[in-house]
């Protein structure tokens, strides 16, 4: 993805020069040739030209296109990971950044990714906007309070990355930075059973699950007074309203803290709100919970 | 050509009466003008000492000189100083409102007691964001997002949004003004396409000002209501969207930065057809393109937000018609640049000038694309990347412009001719400390430092350096046309109407013009810079 990003880049500044030189060079040739002899001199009478204004109108247009296509082209395989990703959460604060594995470890400022493989990271805010900034996998998104934003990447080369936040939040901007590690796959082995000790983040979010009592109206049986959550992520419910919905993250994340907003249709909306009983990272350990509900039921059956 | 025994004439605008009031009470379009300039030049110079200070800092890379809360205080202070109290008024409401009656053959603007109630608003929202910044300033930075500047920052921001807010009127009246005076005050054979190219300019910007501006105000109005009393339009806690905040206000603010440059490309048209003493190069073409940027500006306030959560399909539309507004641009480029060729070119300050502005517009315009293009912008968008790419055209191009314009003017304005050595020397000074300045930006953003920092890794260090060594030699630049430029109103040489030997009604009437302008109403019967085959004619 770098190396795309770069080629685009490298047109681009190619172009740059060309055509600065172009202009720069027609405008000091001019400027010498055509200079004033005399001070009563004036110029040429030439009104213009209907040929060269549509041929430096066409060629620019055409140029253009192509840079347009090329560009999302490049956006578009940036905006969509492959199915098969390492995910990793990502919370903001001002100033710091907290990441959450799967796998229960949680790092502060610092990302253990191995090498070789995508990884997703599925961020959110818990005050103002901020942005993940990894200059050398050229990827870059905004983290949003009230919402989740992916991106995605493959790191190539073990080493140490900057991390950077790249939307201004405020006095310490400057100091939210960090830095993404990539390990080998075994040195990553070997991080990943180094830390942790609370169990997966699913795990964690189990336990909320029963902690809140949500399990007492969410149950797998289809006997509860709210919907079952086994195999949920990912299908489309249909809502009260009769609109259709896909349950994503910020679905699930808008039901647990805004529950009347979307009633899956044949249920009362009778959900209590959990707004400010949970945090961002507890929500996302209760998304990761909910989105892991898909494979028990499929093994049970 | 200045006349051997030119004498100033016995009455103009500058001597129709003496005294405080005759300033603060005129309805004379040409005061007011000056009155302006001296608002402009003012906060210039006090956004410009923010930016030494946010270069010192940057200098080395530890967050050293200043405080972060300080730098963050300066950067945004920097930004609102220049963009709401300079660039946006700069041209139009001191080159334009001298120049626009004149041009036309107009006694005045239409209004001419709105023109002094612009300059006063003008004033009193200047006065409350001053007021923020010795109650301590502001760190939302220019841009005012949320919900940072709603429910996080501490610092000073409803002060600082009403100046804003209260200033953003006189902008709508000065378009306005520009609007009724175009459409209604021309002389008698002053056709459409008969009209200098300045006035196309303006006249594209005038209709952005009054169309853009009011959303602006909406904008800030609903920040004022977040911020006091909690109202969570922006706020996500309780259902509110702070990503709207950032589609409203680029709504505006991305027109701004068109009524930032169109009336500078309209000042470069007459500077290459008075210094090439020639026609412009497809005139309508140029005077279309004018609007044509006025038009697509408004469509493409999305390419600010690629990485701010916006949906592919919606980054899509915005990146194709940011492209689109690239057409226009270029069109003009290439048409001073044909402009030139067998003209008789000379080499005076101004045309120095419009020489940077167009080279510095270009790299500008151009740098754009790589913004335009979604999928790199991703990577050097929020980096020094942006940061260079606007300056070289706000600064390479706005300020090249109007220190262009103001220079070709200056002895209609003034009366006299300033130094022209000194004049040139300072316009090549200004050239190369700006590209040391900005062009090590282009690097460090492409190579990933991030904008708004106060601290950066030590590998930034060489090309932070050599910007901040450019901007020494830029403020040095800036420096000197302040003190030859008032040096020059009491001892320059007297000019003469027409000093250049130029065409246009403003080389028409006596240096400095006199109250009403023109003693008689001109006919026009002649073509927007129709050099005659001797140029006698034209020498008053």
């Amino acid at each position: 993805m770098a190396a795309r990003v770069d080629n685009l880049y490298f047109f681009l500044l190619g172009l740059t020069v060309f055509f600065s030189l172009l202009i720069a060079g027609l405008i000091v040739a001019y400027a010498i040739k055509f200079r004033r002899r005399s001070p009563d001199a004036i110029g040429a009478v030439i009104h213009g030209g209907l040929m060269l204004e549509i041929t430096w109108s066409v060629i620019p247009l055409m140029i253009t296109m192509v840079l347009f296509v090329w560009g999302a082209s490049v956006f578009f395989a940036m905006s969509r990971p492959p199915a098969e990703t390492l995910n990793v959460y990502v919370v903001g604060k001002q100033w710091m950044w907290k990441f959450q594995h799967l796998d229960g470890q949680r790092e502060i400022n610092e990302l253990h990714v191995p090498v070789g493989r995508p990884v997703k990271l599925i961020m959110t805010s818990e005050d103002v906007i901020h942005d993940v900034f990894v200059p050398a996998f050229r990827v870059k998104a905004d983290v949003l309070p009230g919402r989740y934003t992916n991106i995605w990447f493959e790191p190539t080369k073990p080493g140490t990355y900057h991390l950077f936040c790249a939307e201004y939040c405020g006095t310490r901007h400057s100091g939210m930075t960090g830095q993404v590690v990539v390990m080998e796959p075994n040195d990553y082995q070997n991080w990943l059973s180094g830390g942790a000790g609370e169990g997966s983040l699913a795990a964690a979010g189990q336990k909320l699950f029963s902690d809140l009592a949500c399990n007492t109206c969410h149950r797998p049986d289809a006997q509860g007074r709210g919907p079952v959550l086994q195999n949920l992520f990912g299908k489309t419910v249909e809502l009260a309203s009769g609109e259709r919905v896909v349950a994503d993250e910020a679905y699930i994340r808008e039901s647990i803290l805004n529950p009347h907003a979307k009633i899956t249709v044949g249920f009362q909306p009778i959900m209590p709100t959990f707004q400010g009983l949970v945090t961002e990272e507890q929500l996302l350990e209760l998304i990761e919970y909910v989105k892991t509900l898909k494979q028990d039921t499929t093994n049970a059956q | 050509m200045p006349s051997r025994t030119a004498l100033l004439p016995p009455r103009h605008y500058l001597n129709d009466g003496y005294g405080i009031k005759s300033w603060l009470l005129t309805r004379d379009h040409k005061r007011i003008a000056l009155l302006y300039l001296a608002g402009v030049t003012f906060f210039f110079f006090v956004g410009g000492a923010f930016a030494v200070l946010i270069r010192l800092e940057l200098a080395t890379p530890a967050g050293d000189l200043v405080s972060d809360e300080t730098y963050n205080k300066l950067f945004t202070m920097h930004g609102v100083m220049m963009v709401f109290f300079f660039l946006i008024p700069a041209i139009p409401a001191v080159l334009g409102n001298f120049l626009i009656p004149i041009m036309i053959g107009a006694k005045d603007l239409a209004f001419p007691k709105l023109n002094l109630a612009s300059w006063y608003i003008y004033m009193i929202g200047a006065a409350f964001t001053l007021w923020a910044v010795v109650q301590g300033g502001l760190d939302t930075g220019w841009t005012f997002y949320t919900p940072f500047s709603t429910i996080a920052s501490t610092t000073n921001v409803i002060p600082a949004a009403l100046g804003i807010f209260v200033t953003g009127f006189s902008s709508i009246l000065t378009g306005l003004n520009f609007i009724v005076t175009i459409h209604r005050m021309r002389a008698p054979g002053l056709t459409w396409f008969r009209l200098p190219l300045f006035i196309w300019s303006h006249y594209a910007t005038a209709l952005i000002m009054v169309l853009g501006t009011p959303v602006l105000a909406i904008t800030i109005v609903l920040v004022a209501a977040d911020r006091l009393f909690r109202f969570g339009i922006f706020d996500p806690a309780v259902g509110g969207d702070p990503v709207l905040f950032q589609h409203l206000f680029w709504f505006y603010s991305h027109p701004a930065v068109y009524i930032m440059v169109l009336p500078a490309m309209g000042v470069v048209s007459e500077l290459v057809a008075a210094f090439c003493r020639k026609q412009v190069f497809g005139y309508t073409f140029v005077a279309f393109a004018s609007l044509g940027i006025a038009i697509l500006g408004f469509l493409v306030w999305g390419h600010h937000m690629f990485v701010a959560g916006q949906s592919v399909y919606a980054a899509m539309i915005f990146s194709i018609l940011s492209f689109l507004v690239a057409i226009p641009s270029a069109v003009k480029v290439f048409n001073w640049t044909a402009t030139m060729y067998k003209g008789s070119i000379s080499w005076d300050t101004p045309m120095l000038y419009a020489i940077g502005f167009i080279g510095l517009f270009t790299i500008g315009g151009l740098t754009g694309l790589f913004l335009a293009s979604v999928g790199l912008d991703v990577h050097v968008t929020d980096t020094y990347f942006i940061v260079a790419h606007f300056h070289y055209i706000m600064v390479g191009g706005t300020i090249m412009g109007y220190l262009g314009g103001l220079h070709y003017w200056w002895p209609k304005i003034s009366g006299r001719l300033y130094n022209e050595r000194l004049a040139r020397i300072s316009a090549v000074i200004i050239f190369l400390g700006f590209n040391l300045t900005f062009f090590p930006q282009f690097v460090l953003g492409y190579l990933g430092m991030p904008r708004r920092y106060h601290a950066y890794p030590p590998e930034f260090q060489v090309l932070n350096v050599l910007s901040s060594a450019g901007a020494s030699i830029l403020g040095v630049g800036y420096l000197i046309p302040m003190l030859y430029l008032m040096w020059s109103l009491r001892y320059g040489k007297v000019a003469g109407s027409n000093p250049w030997g130029a065409v246009g009604l403003e080389w028409n009437t006596t240096s400095p013009p006199p109250t009403q302008n023109f003693l008689e109403t001109p006919i026009v019967t002649w073509d927007a810079y129709q050099y005659p085959t001797t140029v006698e004619g034209h020498v008053a």
